[in-house]
């Protein structure tokens, strides 16, 4: 691995990394703006981020399949880092401790602890879904191959991976930007402080740092 | 068409409070197509087609009398025709003149995100106002009787008005004012229901045991009638659904899931924002002793 420290911090993410990963954010916000549009009535005002209900329409599946492609580059870098280890279990009925903010003592986990697992699992699962469903009822291209019913359950599928996926994420911003302090620079500027690593991930710390540090 | 008046709308796609509700007087209208009196000369077709200013492609024969072989964008009714074969061996036209039925419960409307591109007015027909639609083709996921299609074109979804323009100025639809065997009637519901079920009376004293008025209570009773010879199986007129409702997958879709997920959604943001100010951040004291004795250096931007 390359150098991953400098001064009082480590590396997170590199330069590649982020990049992804904020490809795939910008498109999720424009996809989830337009989705929802034609979700709820609620949500209509939203299709206006893409250039009206027309537009929204004609340009959402193309930025689906692009953003199903970029996710399968940052898949594939996590999938590792996020099988879930024996800790994961301990570290899970901790769980209420963690939202209550009471961290200490809490097991030794990893680059990521559970609720980071499940937003990523959750992620493949849904997009896989959102995939399939999604070329089923894309009009005018590829709808009309299939049968009406299967069209029918497409579009219930295609809807609920979706809400699954936005309140997902609702929790993976909420962690990553307001929650977790000190996170957000992981994925702008891509370092972490070795207090942080330390408090949050300690085997992954342990890891980073070659085992020198406690 | 679109929407000349308002006041006659009573039901808009994608919209969550009430459409004008104060014109109660305004009599429900409904066509009534006889089978068992249809030849099958497709002058409704060419009616449609003109008033309609609709030209469609010029088509391939496949050996069957359906000219054209489907509904189109331009094509907003056709005739089905289907060879029954009789107990005693002999052969039997069933015509059956397709297109929207014009339902008092509308799958396409109830399916459609576009606010306003679907309407229902007060007299009952069901439309589509076009400069409203998105081309998504949610409303053929929604109707039960498979007629939307969307143009090629302009991608946008068509479908029989029931001439809307034309009734909102007192006249009956072009495809009933052309029929010369008067298997095509026009006028209020109540009429056309009180008409089909004489003229069912009349085919049963004829020897039509099962004959039927078809306005299907699944979609809670349609605007176009048919009345059947054999109401018993409408399967026999090219597979018109028995007992048509909108699909269980679409109401589940555009029924109970969209405020439910809406509002789980918005608990779900605020959950987050109040996690926040009664909980706080996790804030990692770097004042701490870092044990980073072994730090290398550089390697900024990576």
């Amino acid at each position: 691995m390359a150098v991953v420290m400098r001064s009082g911090e480590i590396r997170r993410y590199d330069a590649n990394e982020r990049l992804n990963h904020w490809a795939v954010a910008i498109l999720f916000i424009l996809l989830a703006a337009s989705g929802l549009a034609f979700f709820h009535p609620a949500f209509w005002f939203l299709s206006a981020l893409l250039g009206g209900g027309n537009w929204a329409r004609i340009l959402h599946p193309f930025l689906g399949v692009l953003m199903f492609v970029l996710f399968i580059v940052m898949m594939m870098r996590y999938w590792t880092d996020n099988k879930i280890q024996p800790y994961d279990r301990e570290w899970s009925k901790r769980l209420p401790d963690f939202i209550e903010n009471r961290d200490h003592d809490l097991p030794a986990i990893d680059k990521y602890n559970i609720g980071q697992k499940w937003v990523f699992w959750i992620t493949v699962v849904t997009m896989v879904l959102m995939i399939i469903s999604g070329i089923i009822i894309w009009r005018p291209y590829f709808a009309e191959a299939f049968a009406i019913n299967v069209i029918r359950i497409a579009a219930v599928v295609h809807a609920v991976s979706a809400f699954i996926l936005i309140l997902a994420i609702i929790v993976h911003i909420y962690a990553g930007v307001f929650w977790v302090a000190g996170a957000l620079r992981a994925m702008t500027r891509g370092y972490v402080s070795h207090n942080w690593a330390r408090h949050h991930h300690p085997l992954w710390y342990r890891r980073m740092t070659g085992g020198n540090a406690k | 068409m679109p929407s000349m008046q308002s006041l006659d709308v009573q039901l808009r796609s994608a919209t969550t409070t009430a459409s004008p509700q104060v014109r109660i007087a305004e009599q429900e209208v409904a066509k009534l197509i006889d089978i068992s009196k249809c030849i099958g000369c497709k002058a409704c077709q060419v009616a449609c087609m003109q008033w309609n200013d609709l030209r469609d492609d010029i088509g391939t024969t496949v050996g069957v009398y359906d000219n054209p072989i489907d509904l189109t964008d331009q094509s907003w009714t056709v005739m089905r025709f289907a060879e029954v074969a009789r107990d005693d061996g002999s052969m039997e036209w069933l015509i059956r003149k397709d297109g929207c039925m014009h339902c008092e419960d509308p799958g396409c409307l109830k399916a459609c995100p576009a606010p306003g591109a679907i309407v229902k007015y007060a007299n009952g027909i069901v439309d589509f106002i076009s400069e409203n639609c998105i081309g998504c083709g949610y409303c053929i996921a929604g109707c039960p009787f498979d007629i939307p299609r969307i143009s090629k074109k302009d991608n946008k979804a068509y479908k029989c008005s029931l001439c809307s323009d034309r009734v909102a100025v007192g006249l009956a639809p072009a495809c009933v004012k052309t029929c010369p065997t008067g298997a095509l009637q026009f006028g209020t519901k109540t009429d056309m229901v009180a008409r089909g079920e004489k003229r069912v009376v009349d085919l049963k004293e004829r020897g039509f045991q099962q004959a039927g008025l078809y306005n299907p209570q699944g979609v809670g009773g349609t605007h176009v009638m048919y009345v059947l010879q054999h109401a018993d199986r409408p399967g026999l007129y090219n597979n018109l659904p028995t007992d048509p409702t909108i699909s269980p997958w679409v109401s589940l879709w555009k029924g109970i899931a969209k405020p439910l997920m809406a509002l789980t959604l918005g608990v779900a943001a605020l959950g987050a924002f109040f996690h926040y100010v009664t909980r706080g951040p996790k804030e990692v004291d770097e004042s701490a002793d870092s044990g980073e004795r072994t730090v290398t250096r550089h390697d900024r931007g990576a």
